[in-house]
């Protein structure tokens, strides 16, 4: 870990610009994600802006009859709000799956948005990472790429997002809404939020640089059957080979998010909109352009596999 | 004392003590906090420096260089001390890799250099400062590709050994089966990383460390620096977990007194925990082929077992075929085993070294066979029960009941209750069943004690003997106060300390007997010295309640200890009852698992041992041992698995979250049963050991379980799903 200044933000406002201001800066909530890749030197912030002083903790219904969560919420609190669980069920599902009691109560609904890839090479600074460490290759071609991406990687990258709650936000067709440095506000729909690694995997977002997440937006309800199955070796506190968020209507139909294949949670609509013809062909679809590595290959089936899971368990 | 002839009654039979439920005695001292492990030592008056170590960034090659400036300049930097500066040091006796010293880069994350600061946070800061121009060299890493070119070690390691004709028998076999199996390279991951604090006065050194065997540490640490191993002194009185991880000295404890030495100051050094897997040593990863004949009866006439594992150069194998020269019955036999060179990190002691992985293949090869023969897999065990060393029928096995933990087990399990492979269901879980027998040898170490009786009555007993976690304290204290007549409330034990005899150590379960033996060796001098000095013929005295009687004389402990105390001291030696007799432990595990038919997520639903060990010391901490290893066997089926990158020649999966490990959701439920008996082959104590017994076999009646629930046998270890999805029924 590098040494580093630190500052209490004291209102939005300010913290986006304290960051916009100085490239060695960065925000801090929960610090869950942050603190160990600090301290692993795969984060080397020489700023931090500490944003817990802000609020931002509450959860308020939309004039819309949506959700409106404020960015500070830790993930705890909002895995266990009654609306959430009532309207929201997906996303309750999600957040229990991720990480330990601990980790949850500390963990913020932005911070879990932002949290980095869980590619062992990211986290060994001895080992070329493009994400890491732009142009110096990646090491996780070729390496070992068991629970890394089937879909939406790069030749520059095949690193996963790691989330859980990201994927449940996916399928409730989430809106991020934002501050940027110059005051002006931002709603990013989540289908947008999260980049595809291209040429620049360094950049796992479209955030600009001391743009800060105030909240994120849940449209009102859409019924259904809320389910999130995750796929993992052991039977909690480990990382998703393979997640799937559904909302199943009764006539069939439904949405569907897809964690651990992709470096951001996958949706493909016209995917979805097979549902009622049964898991292979919506996996079919929304692995059209997979590209698996030779350890990564049981993803494909396990993906079709889970789906027909969840659309079981939504009919019984 | 010389154990050289099978046991009598000895007061430890009054089993008053030994043998009782009694919780562990440094218990308190763990739960509120106050056990003090070897980083947290903090003496107000010390100016403690803290050290940060660097690893080598590459497998295999030389240093050409090292800047060290940038570092040296950061803020709170006291020293920096690399490799080059300390040059080619003598290796310790039990390390194959170098801990320290020297240009050459033997394996990942070698220990390079240590940074000293006046904080933690400072030395981590400038280790990262630390500039090395490597010249890399080519390795091989792939035991797959290397075991074309393994070779076969000397004949030290016992790598061959058979009887009768196999080859012969084998082809003649009426049913057999030719598999090969693979276990991965497993990492210790213990709780408690490697972490030293070193101090310097003049010459002498004093060392707080995390070892499992104190004076093999000290002797390495002297040759290593160099010194008289007098001049040192070596403390480790509380150890979080170290399965075979901290038998040998440690990088942590080299670069803190080098650190120390430079900055004459007390240095504390942990190891980061991504150092654990790459810059200590694991357990090997092996290759397996196993080759089994048996008649339609189902008795087996040919048995083979060969195994490849790799290590550096100069290492040694992982012993997995030890078990199945000793096992089953079987008239011709063969085992054989290979050593290919890796440049990967050093292969070495885990828990049940040997055992663990060659288990892990022969009870699946025994599974597979009794499927082949039609037969009941405990039924087939049975038919091929032995109570002589198969290999040298001449030598019995001092005591056996391998059957009796198979049918107890059995019967309390419900093992008639399983179906055929894929036959039970439970809503989308797939359940099934396994079993396989647990083998482990009982090993014996010279042990010394001494014990002293206080003007208090309270005896204290100090040996070097480490409690690693397994009840240590709480068994030594027991012997003890059998020995003298005593409550545990009346035994002081102090151990870990280089100034104590000379112990055991913790290790191949070989620890509980061998030092409880040494205690008892101990006590019997401090008895004779008590009924000396009262003038009672030793022969006929009774130590109870507290008291020393003869006849009707009868003197409290504490009266008869006299103002200056007694004391008695004896290492307990062994003779060659080892060799005359197999003396084993046994066991039996049983596992229910559900497989998700969809996922192919294997997840155990409950877990049995039956145990049959000699004398239980204390069936609390005897259970902890079983259910620990139980849960590690479970680990090492189902996701325990270093990951080799084997381009670049190292662990990929270097910490908790990507080595996993098992949690609490993976363990729902777990029993162990002791069979009641005694060894009297085995010591004074009656005893062998449970702490490697445990982990043996478990990963195999998993295996075996996950293949009655889904009909798919797995063969390469961790059964993880990928290796299932493509069995299970289509569920689309």
């Amino acid at each position: 870990m590098r040494a580093f200044t630190y500052e209490r933000a004291a209102s939005v406002e300010a913290a986006a610009k304290a960051v916009a201001s100085n490239t060695e800066a960065k925000f801090i909530a929960g610090g869950t994600n942050l603190l160990d890749l600090m301290k692993l030197q795969v984060e080397t912030p020489t700023h931090l802006v500490d944003v817990n002083g802000l609020g931002l903790d509450e959860i308020q219904s939309t004039p819309e009859g949506g959700l409106r969560i404020g960015a500070l919420v830790r993930n705890t609190d909002l895995a266990a709000n009654q609306v959430v669980r009532r309207d929201y069920g997906l996303l309750a599902r999600a957040l229990l799956a991720g990480a330990s009691g601990q980790l949850r109560n500390k963990a913020t609904t932005a911070g879990n948005l932002l949290q980095r890839t869980r590619c062992p090479y990211f986290y060994d600074t001895n080992q070329p990472c493009n994400k890491r460490q732009p142009g110096s290759g990646c090491s996780a071609i070729g390496g070992i790429s068991r629970q890394l991406a089937v879909v939406g990687a790069s030749d520059a990258c095949i690193a996963t997002h790691p989330g859980d709650m990201a994927i449940a936000m996916r399928a409730l067709d989430a809106v991020v809404e934002t501050v940027k440095p110059d005051g002006s506000r931002n709603a990013i729909p989540i289908a947008n939020f999260h980049r595809l690694p291209g040429d620049e995997p360094q950049f796992d977002t479209v955030l600009e640089r001391g743009e800060f997440i105030t909240s994120v937006v849940l449209p009102a309800p859409i019924g259904g059957k809320h389910i999130y199955r995750k796929v993992r070796d052991r039977a909690s506190y480990a990382f998703a080979l393979v997640s799937v968020g559904a909302v199943i209507q009764p006539d069939g139909t439904g949405r569907v998010a897809v964690g651990g294949i992709a470096p951001r949670p996958w949706r493909v609509e016209a995917a979805e909109a097979l549902l009622p013809k049964g898991a292979r062909a919506t996996a079919a679809a929304l692995l059209a352009d997979a590209r698996p590595t030779e350890q990564n290959r049981y993803k494909v089936d396990l993906v079709e596999r889970t789906i027909g899971a969840v659309i079981t368990e939504a009919r019984g | 004392m010389k154990f050289d002839k099978p046991a009598t009654t000895n007061p430890i039979d009054q089993m008053k003590v030994v043998g009782q439920p009694i919780h562990r005695i440094d218990g308190e001292l763990k739960t509120t906090g106050r056990a003090m492990y070897a980083y947290e030592w903090n003496d107000a008056k010390q100016a403690y420096a803290y050290g940060y170590p660097v690893g080598a960034a590459i497998a295999k090659g030389r240093i050409r260089s090292m800047d060290v400036s940038a570092a040296k300049k950061a803020p709170g930097v006291l020293a920096v001390v690399t490799t080059l500066d300390v040059g080619q040091r003598e290796k310790g006796k039990f390390n194959t890799a170098k801990l320290f010293g020297g240009d050459e880069v033997q394996h990942y994350h070698q220990a390079i250099a240590v940074v000293v600061a006046e904080t933690f946070e400072q030395a981590r800061a400038a280790a990262d400062l630390v500039k090395v121009d490597y010249a890399e060299e080519k390795g091989v890493y792939d035991l797959k590709e290397a075991m074309k070119s393994a070779v076969k070690p000397d004949e030290k390691q016992e790598p061959d050994s058979g009887l009768g004709n196999f080859d012969g028998a084998f082809a003649a076999a009426s049913v057999s089966i030719d598999e090969t199996y693979t276990t991965p390279d497993q990492s210790h991951a213990m709780m408690e990383p490697h972490a030293s604090i070193a101090a310097w006065n003049g010459d002498e050194l004093t060392v707080w460390s995390s070892s499992q065997m104190i004076d093999w540490w000290r002797s390495d640490l002297a040759t290593t620096l160099g010194v008289d191993k007098e001049k040192i002194h070596l403390m480790s009185p509380f150890i979080g977990g170290g399965f075979g991880g901290k038998l040998f000295l440690r990088a942590d404890a080299v670069l803190a007194a080098f650190a120390a030495r430079e900055t004459k100051r007390p240095v504390k050094v942990a190891l980061p925990r991504p150092f654990i897997m790459n810059n200590t040593t694991h357990r090997p990863a092996t290759i397996q082929r196993i080759r089994i004949g048996a008649d339609r009866d189902g008795k087996i006439t040919a048995i083979g077992h060969e195994s490849w594992s790799g290590d550096q150069p100069g290492g040694q194998l992982e012993t997995a075929v030890n078990q199945t020269r000793l096992l089953y019955a079987g008239a011709n036999r063969m085992t054989a085993m290979r050593l290919a060179t890796l440049n990967l990190p050093e292969g070495n002691a885990m828990r049940a070294p040997g055992e663990a992985p060659g288990l892990m293949a022969l009870e699946i090869a025994i599974d597979e066979m009794a499927e082949k023969l039609g037969m009941d897999p405990v039924q087939f065990r049975i038919v091929n029960d032995t109570q002589v060393d198969p290999e040298k029928p001449e030598r019995p096995y001092s005591h056996r009941d391998l059957m009796g933990c198979l049918k107890t087990g059995a019967d309390r399990f419900g093992w008639s209750g399983r179906g055929r492979p894929g036959a039970r269901r439970d809503g989308n879980w797939l359940i099934g069943m396994g079993v396989a027998a647990a083998f482990r040898n009982n090993m014996v170490l010279p042990s010394g004690a001494r014990v002293r009786l206080g003007s208090d009555g309270v005896v204290t007993v100090e040996t070097d003997m480490t409690d690693i976690g397994t009840g240590s304290y709480t068994i030594i204290a027991q012997t003890a106060a059998e020995m003298m007549g005593l409550g545990v409330d009346k035994v002081a034990v102090l151990l870990g300390d280089s100034r104590f005899p000379v112990s055991a150590g913790s290790g191949g379960q070989f620890g509980a007997n061998s030092s409880t033996s040494g205690v008892y060796a101990a006590c019997v001098k401090l008895r004779e010295a008590v009924a000396q000095k009262l003038g009672f013929n030793s022969q006929d005295v009774v130590f109870e309640d507290g008291k020393v009687r003869s006849g009707n004389r009868s003197v409290p402990l504490a009266e008869a200890a006299g103002p200056e105390g007694l004391v008695g001291e004896d290492t307990m030696e062994w003779g060659d009852l080892d060799k005359t007799h197999q003396q084993s432990t046994f066991g039996a595990h049983f596992v229910e698992v559900g497989v998700d038919v969809a996922t192919g997520e294997s997840r155990i639903r409950r877990m049995l041992a039956v145990c049959a060990a000699g004398r239980i010391l204390n069936p609390i901490t005897a259970r902890s041992q079983v259910i620990g290893a139980m849960t590690m066997g479970a680990g090492g089926a189902l996701s325990e698995e270093l990951a080799v990158d084997t381009r670049r020649g190292f662990f990929v999966n270097h910490d908790l979250a990507g080595y996993e490990v098992p949690v609490h959701a993976d363990i729902p439920h777990q029993e162990v049963i002791f069979m009641d008996e005694t060894d009297p082959m085995s010591s004074p104590m009656k005893a062998k050991g449970v702490g490697e017994l445990g982990l043996c076999g478990v990963s195999a009646a998993i295996a075996n379980a996950i293949f009655n629930a889904t009909g798919i046998r797995v063969r390469h270890y961790p059964v993880t799903l990928d290796k299932l999805i493509g069995g299970l029924p289509d569920v689309a």
